[in-house]
C-alpha cells in the first residue's frame, strides 16, 4: 500500500470489505446510518443487533475493536451533552442512586449516545477500509457534483502542505523567543494565521495556473473507477438492508 | 525552412494596473534547441513565459508555437504544445498520487485509456521515477517531486518544455540528477534560471532579458565570460567561478 493512501483513519488490509468499490461502501454506510437514525429510541435491542452487524463487518475486515475504539473517541464532546441531558431536561423524573433524573432527558441522552456512537463507528469503519482517493472517486461515481470532488481532492492534498507551512512559521516565531503561553503574545499567532491565509490564497492561484497550463478547463478528467456488479451490490448491501429491517421491526415491536 | 518550435515577435504587454512588463520581445527557438532565459528579478521572464501558453494575451506582437499562433481559439492546443514546469512542485502536483497527476494533463487533452496509462508509464520512466507512481507527492523528496512535476508535463508530449527555475531547493546530487534527466530528454527546452552554471551545463544558447526587452542572445559560454555585461544586468556567477 503506497504512502499516498495513508491517513490516520485508514487501516491497510486485503479483506472483502477493503476490496469493495468505494462507491458501494459509501452507499452501504449511508443506508446503515439512515437506518440507525430512523430506529425508535426505545427499541434498545435493535441497537444491540445493529451493533452486532457492525461487529460482523469488523470481523470480516479484520479490524481490532481496540483500534476502532481509539478512533471513535472523536465522539467524546457529544457524549458530554448526552450525559447532561437527564439532569437538565424537564418532565417526569425518576430516582436513581439518589439522583433525580428526567425520563425524557434520559431517553434523549440515550438517543444521542447510541445513534452517535453507531454513526461514528460506521464512518470509522468506512474510513478504515477505504483509502482517501478512493473515497473521492467513489463520491464522483455517485454523481456528487464534480466541483465538490475537486475541492475535496485539493483539500486532501494541500491540508498537509499548509500544515507544514504553519509548522515552519511557528518554528520561526518560537526561535525568536515567542512563547505563546502568555495572552499578550497571542497577537503574533493571530497575525501569522492571517499570513498563512494569504500564502494559501496565493498558492491556490499558482495551483490553478499550473492546472490551466495542463489544459484544465473547469472539469476534472473522468478517471475510470471499478464498477460494481449486481452480485457485489447484493452482498455488500446485506448489513445495510439488515439494519434497515431491524429499524422497521423497532416500530412494530415497541 | 523548418517551422521553429517557438517564435515570438514584437511581443509587448502591460499588466492591467498599467505596469508595462514587456517592450517588444523577439525570440526564435528552433526545434531541439535548449535555451536558457536569464535576467534579474523583475526583468519580465515570468511574464514572457505566461505568454507562451496563453495565460497572458499579447498587448502587441505575436507568439507562435510550432507554427500555431497563440489565440483564444487555439489555447487548448497551445497548452498541450507548451509544457510549463513551475518553480514549486507543490503547486504542480495536486492529485492524491503521482500517477493521477501525470495522467491529469493528457486526460484533459483528450487522451483516453489504454493510451493514457502508457503515457503515464513512459513519462515516469523518462524521468526515472516509475516506482513512485502510486505514492503521494506529499511524501517525496525535493528531487523526486521535481522529476514528478517534469513527468506531468512530459506526459502531454509538448513541442517545447519550459522550466521555471528547475534547480531551486535541490541538493547538489538531485540537481545533477535532474540535469542528467533533462539532457537525456532530447526535447526543445526553454529554461528560466538564475543558476548560471546550470544554464551553462544544460543550454548551449542563452537569451538575456532585462527591462522587458532582449538585451543579449548568444552562446551561453560567451555571455558568462563577459563580466562587464553580466554586471550591467545584475547577473553574477557564484563565488569561485570564472570563465574566460
Amino acid at each position: 500500500m503506497g504512502a499516498g493512501h495513508a491517513h490516520p483513519l485508514y487501516r491497510a488490509g486485503d479483506s472483502v470489505v477493503h476490496r469493495l468499490p468505494a462507491h458501494v461502501k459509501i452507499v452501504v454506510a449511508f443506508v446503515f446510518v439512515l437506518a440507525v437514525v430512523a430506529t425508535p429510541r426505545e427499541a434498545f435491542a435493535v441497537f444491540g443487533l445493529q451493533f452486532l452487524l457492525l461487529v460482523g463487518v469488523w470481523t470480516v475486515a479484520r479490524i481490532p475493536p481496540g483500534w476502532l475504539a481509539a478512533r471513535a473517541l472523536i465522539e467524546a464532546p457529544f457524549v458530554v451533552l448526552a450525559v447532561l441531558l437527564p439532569f437538565f431536561a424537564t418532565g417526569p423524573r425518576v430516582e436513581w442512586m439518589g439522583m433525580s433524573l428526567a425520563v425524557d432527558g434520559l431517553l434523549a441522552g440515550w438517543n444521542i449516545l447510541v445513534k452517535g456512537t453507531l454513526g461514528v463507528l460506521v464512518s470509522v469503519t468506512l474510513a478504515a477500509t477505504t483509502p482517501l482517493r478512493d473515497l473521492v472517486s467513489g463520491l464522483s461515481r455517485l454523481r456528487v457534483p464534480s466541483m465538490v470532488c475537486v475541492i475535496a481532492t485539493l483539500m486532501l492534498r494541500y491540508l498537509e502542505v499548509i500544515a507544514a507551512e504553519a509548522r515552519r512559521m511557528r518554528l520561526a516565531r518560537v526561535s525568536r523567543g515567542h512563547d505563546p503561553r502568555f495572552v499578550w503574545q497571542l497577537g503574533a499567532t493571530v497575525r501569522s494565521v492571517g499570513a498563512l491565509f494569504l500564502r494559501s490564497y496565493e498558492r491556490g492561484e499558482r495551483v490553478h495556473l499550473a492546472m490551466l497550463s495542463r489544459g484544465y478547463t473547469g472539469t476534472m478528467p473522468a478517471f475510470t473507477t471499478a464498477s460494481a456488479s449486481t452480485a457485489t451490490w447484493s452482498v455488500a448491501l446485506v448489513p445495510a438492508v439488515a439494519a434497515a429491517l431491524l429499524a422497521m421491526s423497532g416500530y412494530w415491536a415497541w | 525552412m523548418t517551422v521553429p518550435s517557438l517564435e515570438v515577435s514584437g511581443l509587448a504587454f502591460a499588466y492591467p494596473d498599467g505596469h508595462q512588463a514587456l517592450f517588444g520581445v523577439d525570440l526564435r527557438i528552433e526545434r531541439g534547441e535548449r535555451v536558457a532565459l536569464l535576467g534579474p528579478n523583475g526583468a519580465g521572464k515570468t511574464t514572457l513565459v505566461l505568454h507562451l501558453n496563453g495565460v497572458h494575451r499579447a498587448g502587441a506582437g505575436t507568439v507562435r508555437v510550432g507554427g500555431m499562433e497563440v489565440t483564444r481559439e487555439h489555447v487548448q492546443e497551445i497548452r498541450r504544445r507548451v509544457g510549463i514546469v513551475f518553480q514549486d512542485p507543490d503547486d504542480q502536483l495536486f492529485m492524491p498520487t503521482v500517477a493521477d497527476d501525470v495522467a491529469f494533463g493528457p486526460a484533459n487533452f483528450g487522451v483516453t485509456e489504454p493510451e493514457l496509462a502508457l503515457r503515464v508509464k513512459e513519462a515516469l520512466e523518462a524521468v526515472g521515477v516509475a516506482e513512485l507512481a502510486d505514492r503521494s507527492p506529499m511524501h517525496l523528496s525535493g528531487g523526486q517531486r521535481r522529476r514528478a512535476a517534469l513527468a506531468t508535463v512530459l506526459a502531454c508530449d509538448p513541442e517545447i518544455l519550459v522550466l521555471d527555475e528547475p534547480s531551486t531547493h535541490l541538493d547538489p546530487v538531485a540537481r545533477r540528477e535532474l540535469a542528467e534527466v533533462l539532457l537525456g530528454l532530447d526535447r526543445t527546452m526553454l529554461m528560466v534560471t538564475h543558476d548560471l552554471p546550470y544554464a551553462l551545463q544544460l543550454c548551449p544558447r542563452s537569451v538575456v532579458i532585462d527591462g522587458g526587452v532582449v538585451v543579449a542572445d548568444a552562446p551561453t559560454r560567451d555571455l558568462l565570460a563577459d563580466a562587464d555585461f553580466l554586471r550591467a544586468h545584475r547577473l553574477e556567477l557564484p563565488f569561485g567561478f570564472a570563465l574566460d
